[in-house]
């Protein structure tokens, strides 16, 4: 008799019965996702990067498919963190979920109002701090495209969470070294990594002859840039491998969140792939627990990082 | 539990029928029990390209039709076009061959409480919803007039067997091959007022749903219209199929028309703010 596969994990000090997450941005705050999959039977929700205020977004159209995925062009559209703590979360808590709340800023200064928020709530797992989103409007307030910015708005939040709960920086591949914006955010205090937000892209419209977005520039999801993902996590796992990192790009299936664990995951997100199969978590899992089993891995946390050993 | 999608479930369903219709496919899919809880107005959002496709989203479509039969037990019926990559493989397939569908979506057409005078505009295929609509509006007794337009005949999905509740239709083509030369509002603010209209009910492109709204409005006739907005999710997680849209006190959100929608107040559209900047909300 087989003992079953032990799927937990951690990031930083927080503990989940799974490592699939829903990915900021692709579940909303889950309450739609309820429907097709036991957001109590994975990791955590990620929810969707939340501001200060209420916020509209870009103007339509956000979206465009690319071969094997898509481009978002969303302008973090919102309800603002106060409804957003007064609404979603104790729903997300109710339904037993873990809930890891991803924030965004426009200012280093919004990053510690909201981590100020969120201090006084409880039950939130993690927090993710994302500082790469590229849908805003001046490139320069991606603040993860340089170690200065980065480490800046990760400290801020560090003081005002203190230790409590784990902070997740989320960081952009677009850069020219992903380590040394690792390096400089963990020094700045954050407990771990999410790699990687979108890819910067653009199409341009055959009948306009225009940029088709809205936005003109999106974020480039999907197995298109699963590679990206894969090589970002090895890089930084390869340079830090303490550092629990939460891996999302183009995972669409059990092996897809295998290559990322075996890179040096500690955790997945699922997000492109929840639009075109409402139910993809809950597959991907099943699947990666066949996988593990058929390697000869008794739990998860042995396969993390498998990748670099000699 | 949560409210919304609440009554969609994600099946794999067996293409039943598949054939060419003017410029349109007409495609019945056996979806088992969830045919039950479609209502005119909701929509289906089906995995296209099969196991190794590129084509990472899935495609909404309205529900034309709904039916259960010992045969074939639940079975909706779609009209396509096959205008992009994702439509032509789905028109591509053959009869028996399993697609993965996700149903019912989105918000239905309001029906009234009480007997109405309604009239149905269909804008090309967008004419497909409304014939299922036609069906229950005339069971609830209200009187159904039609009004199709579209740039040429063969974009006028007219079937006969969907013309038995409609007391009357009159079809508009701008190239006057079918019908009279001309666009679905062209006599509209006389046939409201002839027939004593108390309720439109709209589905098909933007642009003629924002000129329906216009007469509707002076009119003072309620307006519901079934909106087309590019979606990635169809289940409200993506934020991709946004409209702004005017609440009670006028203030402008962006509402996803997958689960707010697709049939909205066309009165509280803001038509003229589609694709502008959100800066002047």
């Amino acid at each position: 008799m087989s003992t079953p596969l032990d799927l937990s994990t951690t990031l930083g000090n927080a503990w989940f019965p799974s490592p699939l997450f829903t990915a900021s941005g692709c579940a909303s705050s889950g309450k739609e996702l309820a429907q097709f999959i036991s957001l109590k039977d994975i990791g955590a929700v990620v929810t969707k990067s939340v501001m200060n205020k209420p916020r509209h977004g870009r103007p339509t159209p956000r979206m465009a498919e690319t071969p094997s995925g898509m481009l978002n062009s969303i302008g973090l559209q919102g309800p603002g963190i106060d409804a957003f703590l007064a609404n979603d979360v104790p729903w997300l808590l109710a339904q037993g979920s873990r809930v890891i709340v991803s924030i965004a800023g426009e200012t280093v200064d919004e990053y510690s109002v909201l981590a100020r928020k969120l201090r006084a709530v409880s039950g939130i797992s993690a927090i993710e701090v994302n500082i790469s989103c590229p849908n805003v409007e001046s490139r320069g307030q991606v603040f993860a495209t340089d170690c200065d910015t980065a480490s800046r708005v990760i400290d801020g939040v560090r003081k005002v969470i203190g230790g409590e709960i784990p902070i997740l920086a989320k960081l952009t591949p677009d850069v020219t070294n992903i380590v040394d914006i690792a390096k400089s955010v963990v020094d700045a205090g954050a407990d771990g990594v999410a790699l990687i937000n979108t890819v910067l892209g653009m199409v341009i419209n055959l009948d306009t002859m225009k940029p088709h977005l809205g936005g003109k520039t999106g974020g480039l999801s999907g197995p298109a840039i699963r590679p990206i993902s894969v090589r970002a996590i090895y890089q930084v796992h390869e340079a830090l491998p303490k550092l629990p990192i939460l891996g999302m790009g183009g995972v669409s299936s059990g092996r897809d969140a295998l290559e990322l664990i075996l890179a040096g995951a500690s955790g997945i997100s699922v997000g492109t792939a929840s639009f075109g199969n409402p139910s993809a978590i809950a597959s991907i899992q099943k699947e990666l627990v066949t996988l593990l089993a058929q390697r000869g891995f008794t739990s998860f946390q042995q396969a993390v990082g498998y990748a670099h050993r000699s | 539990m949560s409210t919304i999608n609440k009554a969609a479930t994600q099946v794999d369903a067996t293409i039943i029928a598949n054939k060419r219709i003017g410029a349109y496919h007409q495609i019945i899919l056996s979806v088992g029990e969830a045919v039950r809880h479609c209502r005119p107005g909701n929509f289906i959002a089906i995995q296209v390209g099969g196991d190794s496709s590129r084509m990472v989203l899935r495609r909404a479509f309205a529900i034309s039709r709904t039916s259960e039969t010992a045969q074939f037990g639940g079975t909706v019926e779609l009209i396509v076009a096959p205008h992009g990559s994702g439509s032509r493989w789905l028109c591509a397939q053959s009869e028996g061959v399993e697609v993965n569908v996700v149903t019912p979506l989105g918000k239905a057409f309001g029906i009234p409480v009480e007997p109405a005078n309604a009239l149905l505009i269909g804008g090309g295929y967008g004419s497909a919803p409304l014939f299922g609509l036609a069906d229950v509006l005339k069971s609830r007794g209200c009187k159904v007039d039609m009004i199709l337009g579209a740039s040429n005949g063969s974009k006028i999905y007219a079937p006969m067997e969907g013309k038995r509740s409609v007391n009357s239709l009159k079809i508009f083509t701008e190239d006057g091959s079918m019908g009279e030369s001309g666009r679905v509002t062209s006599q509209l603010s006389q046939i409201v007022a002839e027939r004593d209209i108390e309720i439109i009910y709209s589905c098909g492109p933007m642009a003629m749903l924002k000129a329906i709204t216009e007469i509707a409005d002076q009119l003072g006739v309620m307006h519901q219209a079934s909106v087309e907005e590019s979606m990635a999710c169809g289940i409200g997680i993506c934020m991709t199929c946004v409209l702004p849209v005017k609440d009670e006190d006028g203030a402008i959100s962006m509402l996803r028309s997958c689960i707010d929608g697709p049939v909205m107040d066309g009165s509280k559209v803001c038509w003229d703010l589609v694709g502008k900047s959100t800066e002047s909300f």
